[in-house]
């Protein structure tokens, strides 16, 4: 099944990604960077296994507790002075905010990194009621300034490179004198950071999102390496975090088996530089943090998901590792997928915020190779559910007609063992044949869209059958 | 319907269950009251000195600077040491905390100490820490007016005094204090787990560090590791 059904959308995209030159230099550092920095975080710590197992179970728990642990949670960010609002759909979310924002009379929002702020659309509607939200992750921030979405969900800018960057600072950072030297990444982060600083002490609220919410104390936990989450978060009039519900866990000590496996599968550290946990408005005797504290708590979809053999993607803390493990992400990257959530983690959970007739094509864009289950930190069974999809898109007919008549086909032959002995034994042979001489073909017949980007390796003469008869 | 009430119903119907099932609540009640720790680390699990070993090797390894020194009295002069060696002006903000006040800045007659938030002109700020885990080289700073949080994060250089008592192998151990100082389920309004300075890597994974917050993060060790000498009386200012 080469390059299985997807839809046209993807497929385009894919294609005009793997042909920009510019984003594949880009993508080949996720592949060296990532995966070697994760193994060598892994080693360092031999109890990562049981670790993983640990983070497993805890989330296991607490979603078959999930509204025990709901209810604790909101009780004690109440007994704290905090707000807790319910937001059933995006729409809802948005509108909380929104209000929270109008009765605050706000201006600027500053923004910490939030993947649930861009599943529910938050920038372009905050924006609308004149409220300018300002991104301030360093990645968030260069996206910002190109009207994209992150390509990555941890590196929102992996897709970029330092050059392209300084020629969005250029085109946004009028007031600084044109002839100024860009030239070195550090230049660029001294830039970002000037700017930023000054929309951090000139806003009215900040909004973050939260990597997990302690049932136990009604905290919001943010895990960050710049600091502009705890910048974001402590110096406005408001914090709203924004968060959804399976981001729950039961106690301080919980968060800390999730952390520990959370910063090495991401980004191969020991623990981030900032892990910051807030409960609450300021308080009486506090001489800075925000006097108002909110905390939305969002469903869209995911408490269904509860009930259905997707409940084990609600275990997923965003580290991203499927992501940075990926061989189709590698090739195409985060935009081809045209989902908030890219990779394998996205072609899963997408299919279930927006309907799998809207998203067919993310679960197909798969090699099934495992290497996102391998990694995964709490241990998704990422390719099984992409699976499931594929096979909710075959039973719903969502599947193009040239696929649907080639597994019909294929079908065909499976269930009759003695003819499909007889076929491939006839096609293994012939093809090894002719393909002997290079032992791989640049050009296929019927096989074009596989050809086109890779050869196709020639058979080594026996089928796979014959030969295991022979043993 | 309110959109609370939607969702817990939602949860409920895909679980199958009321919320009232008692063995449901106590496993919950149970887990909150026990808070079991699961797996720890064995590389934290140390004698007193080989943990703040480990400590300071860590806040290393995050590009973090440490400077161990025998007693509160001395940390003036560390501060001091750490503000000539990189060239910055002989100022720090603090907050309001008994035990900095307690030390004796006028030993350092050049260093200008002013106490408060910060409001983002101060280039160095002076906290101490809660707690310090020495399995990743993490301080944990709580907020309040003894150590305000914006110290953390506005000044570019951000100096941290941590007592070596309190510098413990592992979270678990930092959070079975908390709950001792500000009761079960309670915390400060932010608890900081601070992990070397400020970095970015977001253009082309290259590293660089003083993203939003410091550019620098100094740990001052006070103490000998299981001695009492992180809280010997200052030396009487003369």
């Amino acid at each position: 099944m080469t390059g299985a059904a997807p839809s046209p959308q993807f497929k385009r995209r894919a294609q005009a990604a793997l042909a920009d030159a510019e984003l594949q230099r880009a993508l080949r550092i996720v592949e060296v960077n990532f995966i070697a920095r994760r193994s060598e975080a892994v080693e360092r710590l031999p109890e990562f296994e049981a670790l993983r197992d640990a983070a497993r179970d805890i989330k296991n728990h607490t979603l078959t507790h999930l509204d025990l642990y709901l209810e604790e949670y909101e009780r004690r960010v109440t007994e704290q002075g905090g707000q807790v609002h319910y937001a059933v759909t995006a729409e809802d979310a948005r509108q909380i905010i929104l209000d929270i924002c109008r009765r605050l009379r706000a201006n600027i929002a500053t923004k910490g990194k939030t993947m649930v702020g861009e599943e529910i659309g938050l920038n372009e509607f905050l924006a609308n009621f004149a409220v300018t939200p300002v991104e301030t992750d360093l990645g968030e921030y260069i996206v910002q300034l190109r009207h994209e979405q992150p390509s990555h969900i941890i590196a929102p800018a992996v897709h970029l490179t330092k050059a392209q960057i300084a020629a969005d600072f250029r085109r946004a950072h009028r007031h600084l004198p044109p002839e100024r030297d860009l030239a070195e990444p550090e230049a660029l982060l001294s830039e970002a950071r000037a700017v930023l600083r000054e929309k951090f002490l000139a806003a009215d609220i900040g909004i973050t999102g939260a990597n997990f919410l302690v049932a136990e104390t009604g905290t919001a936990i943010i895990v960050t390496n710049e600091g502009n989450g705890d910048l974001t978060q402590t110096l406005p009039k408001a914090h709203i975090v924004l968060a959804s519900i399976e981001k729950l866990v039961p106690t301080l000590e919980d968060a800390a088996q999730l952390l520990r496996v959370l910063a090495r599968s991401a980004t191969g550290q020991e623990m981030a530089v900032y892990t910051t946990l807030a409960t609450g408005p300021r308080r009486a005797d506090d001489p800075d943090g925000p006097a108002e504290y909110h905390v939305v708590i969002l469903d869209n979809g995911r408490s269904a998901m509860l009930g259905s053999p997707l409940r084990d993607m609600l275990r997923c803390i965003r580290c991203g590792a499927c992501l940075n493990h990926c061989p189709v992400y590698h090739a195409v990257g985060g935009h081809a997928y045209g989902s908030v959530y890219p990779g394998p983690m996205g072609a899963v959970l997408t299919p279930s915020l927006i309907g799998i007739d809207k998203a067919a094509e993310l679960p197909n864009a798969s090699t099934f190779c495992g290497r996102c289950e391998d990694v995964c930190p709490v241990r998704i069974p990422l390719p099984r559910l992409m699976r499931f999809w594929r096979e909710r898109e075959f039973e719903q007919h969502l599947s193009p007609a040239g696929v649907r008549a080639g597994l019909r086909t294929w079908a065909f032959f499976a269930k009759r063992p003695r003819l499909y002995g007889l076929a491939t034994g006839i096609a293994a042979p012939v093809l090894a044949l002719i393909g002997r001489w290079r032992g791989r073909f640049r050009w296929l017949p019927l096989a074009g869209g596989w050809t086109r980007h890779r050869d196709f390796p020639s058979p080594q003469g026996a089928t796979f059958q014959a030969r295991w008869k022979r043993r | 319907m309110s959109a609370r009430d939607a969702i817990f119903r939602s949860i409920r119907n895909s679980l199958g269950v009321s919320g009232h099932e008692a063995p449901r609540i106590k496993a919950v009640a149970d887990r909150l009251s026990e808070h079991p720790s699961g797996v720890l680390p064995r590389r934290g699990q140390l004698p007193a000195k080989e943990r703040v070993a480990l400590f300071m090797s860590m806040v290393e390894a995050a590009a973090g600077s440490v400077a161990p020194v025998d007693a509160i009295a001395d940390v003036p002069a560390a501060v001091g040491a750490f503000l000539r060696q990189h060239d910055l002006p002989l100022a720090v903000r603090c907050g309001a905390d008994a035990v900095l006040a307690a030390a004796p800045w006028a030993h350092e007659a050049a260093l200008q100490v002013t106490t408060g938030p910060s409001d983002g002109r101060q280039l160095a700020a002076v906290s101490r820490a809660f707690a310090g885990v020495a399995e990743t080289g993490t301080v944990v700073l709580t907020s309040g007016a003894d150590n305000p949080t914006t110290l953390n994060f506005l000044p570019d250089n951000h100096i941290v005094v941590i007592e070596a008592k309190h510098i413990a192998g592992d979270y678990e151990t930092v959070f079975a204090r908390l709950r001792r100082t500000y009761g079960a389920g309670r915390l400060p309004r932010a608890v900081n787990l601070i992990t070397g300075p400020s970095r970015s890597a977001d253009i082309e994974q290259t590293l660089i560090l003083g993203a939003h917050g410091p550019r620098r993060l100094h740990v001052i060790v006070v103490g000998k590791p299981g001695s009492r000498a992180g809280t010997r009386r200052p030396a009487a200012p003369r």
